[in-house]
């Protein structure tokens, strides 16, 4: 096989994301022109209210910050061979966790955040867990067992709020300060009013540990390996269960922690329905970021971005073109790429 | 009469269930995830809503879910069967479309993010005898009620009395086998997953048609809960509807009992636990086709 050939065929399949991307605001384009309103100035709009002011950025940042951390959790179980659709829950179940953690706990003043924190993960680490060793035990289909566990997180949060929610809301009480996360613009004055939060950061520390985890360590090799090919694994010694349960249940980790941004450092309380499908979208955001730590955080910022452009822009455009856009950057990527492994194929 | 009344308010809520867990053994037993109902249901849903709503007979609404229903299932077949794509991913794609598309619809259509304007529901029939039964009466006189009963007896025959559903199941086993005998993968799976699309379409008419509008998410996990169904019905249609109608009955208890001191939140959760402790392996062993989720790829020998 001629060398040039393979680097294309490579170069090809890496473009995948980048292809379904432009396919998507093509079609987005035909709409926008179809309401009778210009693609390319709308696009511009959005892309300088989302990028151009330090609010703006702020906004944006905001919005990828729970994208981040689904995305990453997405990604883990990717690596591992796992489809982790149970995201969206383990968030929820995370910010409820902070947010009566943050309230009833009354820690001392310097432990109250991570305490906080603590129960985030924990929260959202054994909703993971669960799907994990049924899987690694009985082996269970995880798809199945993680949607099913996205709606039981919802039914045991509403049966569980009946006696904690303030009267005639669905939100729980405010959180005590010392469990906070304190706001970014605190830092960072060019980013002055924007809720963007210390959550972010946390998501950067969690991108950076999944990456040493998953390319430096011996677990991590070994989580990547079962991924590849459980049967081949388990004959190079690594034992496929363990590693599954485990895959899951960190992936469960990282979504509970995504639930701290709403409720740690936005809004300091929990409310039904936060999540708002952040961990579906979380798909897309592993997806497009080819399930590689960097990828996903490119990725979350460019739907961070995409959202938040997409409220700027609702008076000339629907903001609800931003939801069918992000679906087709979901159909398009995962036909884009066996269609250019194809084209490689043929190439090499 | 409460028990009438309680049974006739199980079947009720479990025809949607029940239409859509049946689309979705179709379209498994062919080889295809079908994640997709939730999404296909919402359109389908819509659909029936600007059918009734610019025709004003609910029959055509009727007939444009069925299209709206296959439009979006082909779109599902598109991407799985002929360009291979993940069928988990692509189903979750579609919901994501769907709950999209259909407020951006809504907004366009009816100027509204949250739902639509009234529409015409489906005709009543009077049945002689049954009429003046209390529950069934009323029952038995919803022609898609009835159209669900003919179609889990249809759909049973169609799978394992009829050449196509023994080609599909083929396909959904053993497709290199299939392919052997000179029947084309690609075409019979794309029969299943749009066959399933006409289901779960008539599932969102049934919806939109009893509540006489469209809402925003009006389906409300409808289409996980007919997958769960259809797993624990063993991907047969009329264990599909069986588990349908079990769920249905849950719900309708969990409906009675709000407002009691009873957690009716966690009845709610039933039907997704049962569905985990049969994967498990804890009730019967729920065993999937075994190419059940994998694309066929005739290069791959």
């Amino acid at each position: 096989m001629n060398v040039n050939r393979a680097r294309l065929a490579a170069l090809l399949t890496g473009l995948s994301p980048f292809v379904a991307v432009a396919a998507a605001l093509a079609a987005g384009a035909v709409f926008i022109a179809a309401i009778g309103e210009k693609p390319l100035e709308i696009y511009g709009l959005l892309a300088s209210q989302a990028f151009g002011t330090g609010y703006g950025i702020g906004q944006t940042l905001f919005r990828a910050t729970p994208l981040l951390f689904t995305g990453l959790a997405v990604a883990l179980g990717f690596r591992a061979g796992l489809f982790n659709i149970g995201v969206e829950g383990q968030m929820y179940l995370g910010g409820f966790a902070a947010g009566l953690a943050g309230t009833y706990l009354h820690a001392p003043a310097p432990l109250a955040l991570p305490a906080a924190l603590l129960a985030a993960a924990l929260a959202g680490g054994v909703w993971g867990a669960v799907p994990g060793v049924l899987k690694a035990r009985f082996g269970a289909h995880e798809v199945i067992n993680t949607i099913m566990l996205n709606f039981v997180a919802f039914a045991l949060v509403s049966w569980a709020g009946r006696g904690l929610f303030e009267t005639a809301t669905v939100r729980t009480r405010t959180i005590a300060a010392a469990a906070e996360l304190p706001r970014l613009d605190a830092l960072a004055p060019a980013l002055r009013g924007s809720p963007v939060n210390a959550s972010l950061l946390l998501g950067l520390l969690v991108a950076a540990g999944i990456g040493v985890l998953l390319f430096r360590t011996r677990i991590g090799y070994e989580l990547r390996a079962v991924g590849f090919n459980p049967s081949a694994a388990e004959f190079g010694g690594v034992r496929a269960g363990p590693a599954q349960a485990l895959a899951l249940t960190l992936s469960g980790v990282v979504a509970g922690l995504g639930g701290t941004s709403f409720v740690l450092g936005y809004k300091h309380y929990f409310e039904l329905g936060f999540t708002g499908g952040a961990g579906f979208i979380g798909i897309a955001v592993a997806l497009l970021g080819r399930n590689h730590p960097f990828g996903v955080l490119v990725a979350a910022l460019f739907f961070g971005a995409l959202s938040y452009g997409g409220l700027v822009v609702n008076q000339r455009v629907p903001r609800e073109l931003v939801e069918v856009l992000t679906a087709l950057v979901i159909l398009f990527a995962i036909t884009a790429r066996p269609l250019l492994e194809r084209v490689a194929r043929r190439l090499a | 009469m409460v028990a009438l009344l309680f049974f006739a308010a199980a079947v009720r809520i479990s025809v949607p269930y029940a239409l859509a867990a049946m689309g979705a053994a179709l379209s498994e037993r062919g080889g295809v995830i079908c994640i997709a109902l939730e999404g296909i249901m919402l359109a389908g849903a819509l659909g029936y809503v600007l059918g009734a709503y610019w025709s004003g007979s609910g029959w055509i609404g009727v007939g444009a879910a069925l299209l709206v229903g296959a439009a979006m299932a082909w779109l599902h077949a598109e991407a799985t069967v002929r360009f291979r794509a993940d069928q988990i991913t692509s189903g979750l794609g579609i919901n994501l479309l769907a709950a999209g598309a259909t407020r951006l619809a809504l907004v366009q259509v009816f100027h509204s993010s949250s739902n639509s304007s009234r529409v015409v529901g489906l005709p009543q029939w009077n049945l002689p005898l049954l009429a003046g039964v209390p529950g069934l009466g009323d029952l038995l006189g919803s022609p898609l009620v009835l159209a669900t009963i003919a179609l889990v007896w249809l759909v049973h025959r169609l799978l394992f009395r009829s050449v196509f559903g023994l080609r599909l199941r083929a396909t959904g086993e053993r497709p290199e086998a299939a392919a052997t005998l000179g029947l084309s993968v690609t075409r019979i799976r794309f029969g299943g997953v749009l066959l399933c699309g006409l289901l779960a379409g008539l599932a969102g008419a049934y919806l939109a048609s009893e509540q006489h509008s469209f809402t925003d998410g009006m389906t409300g996990g409808r289409g996980y809960i007919a997958l769960a169904a259809m797993i624990v019905g063993k991907w047969n249609p009329i264990g599909a509807a069986a588990a349908c109608l079990m769920f249905g009955a849950a719900e309708a208890l969990q409906i009675r009992l709000q407002g009691s001191a009873f957690p009716s939140e966690l009845l709610q959760a039933l039907p997704y636990l049962v569905t985990m402790l049969v994967l498990a392996g804890f009730i019967g062993r729920a065993v999937a086709p075994a190419a059940d989720g994998i694309p066929y790829d005739p290069e791959d020998r």
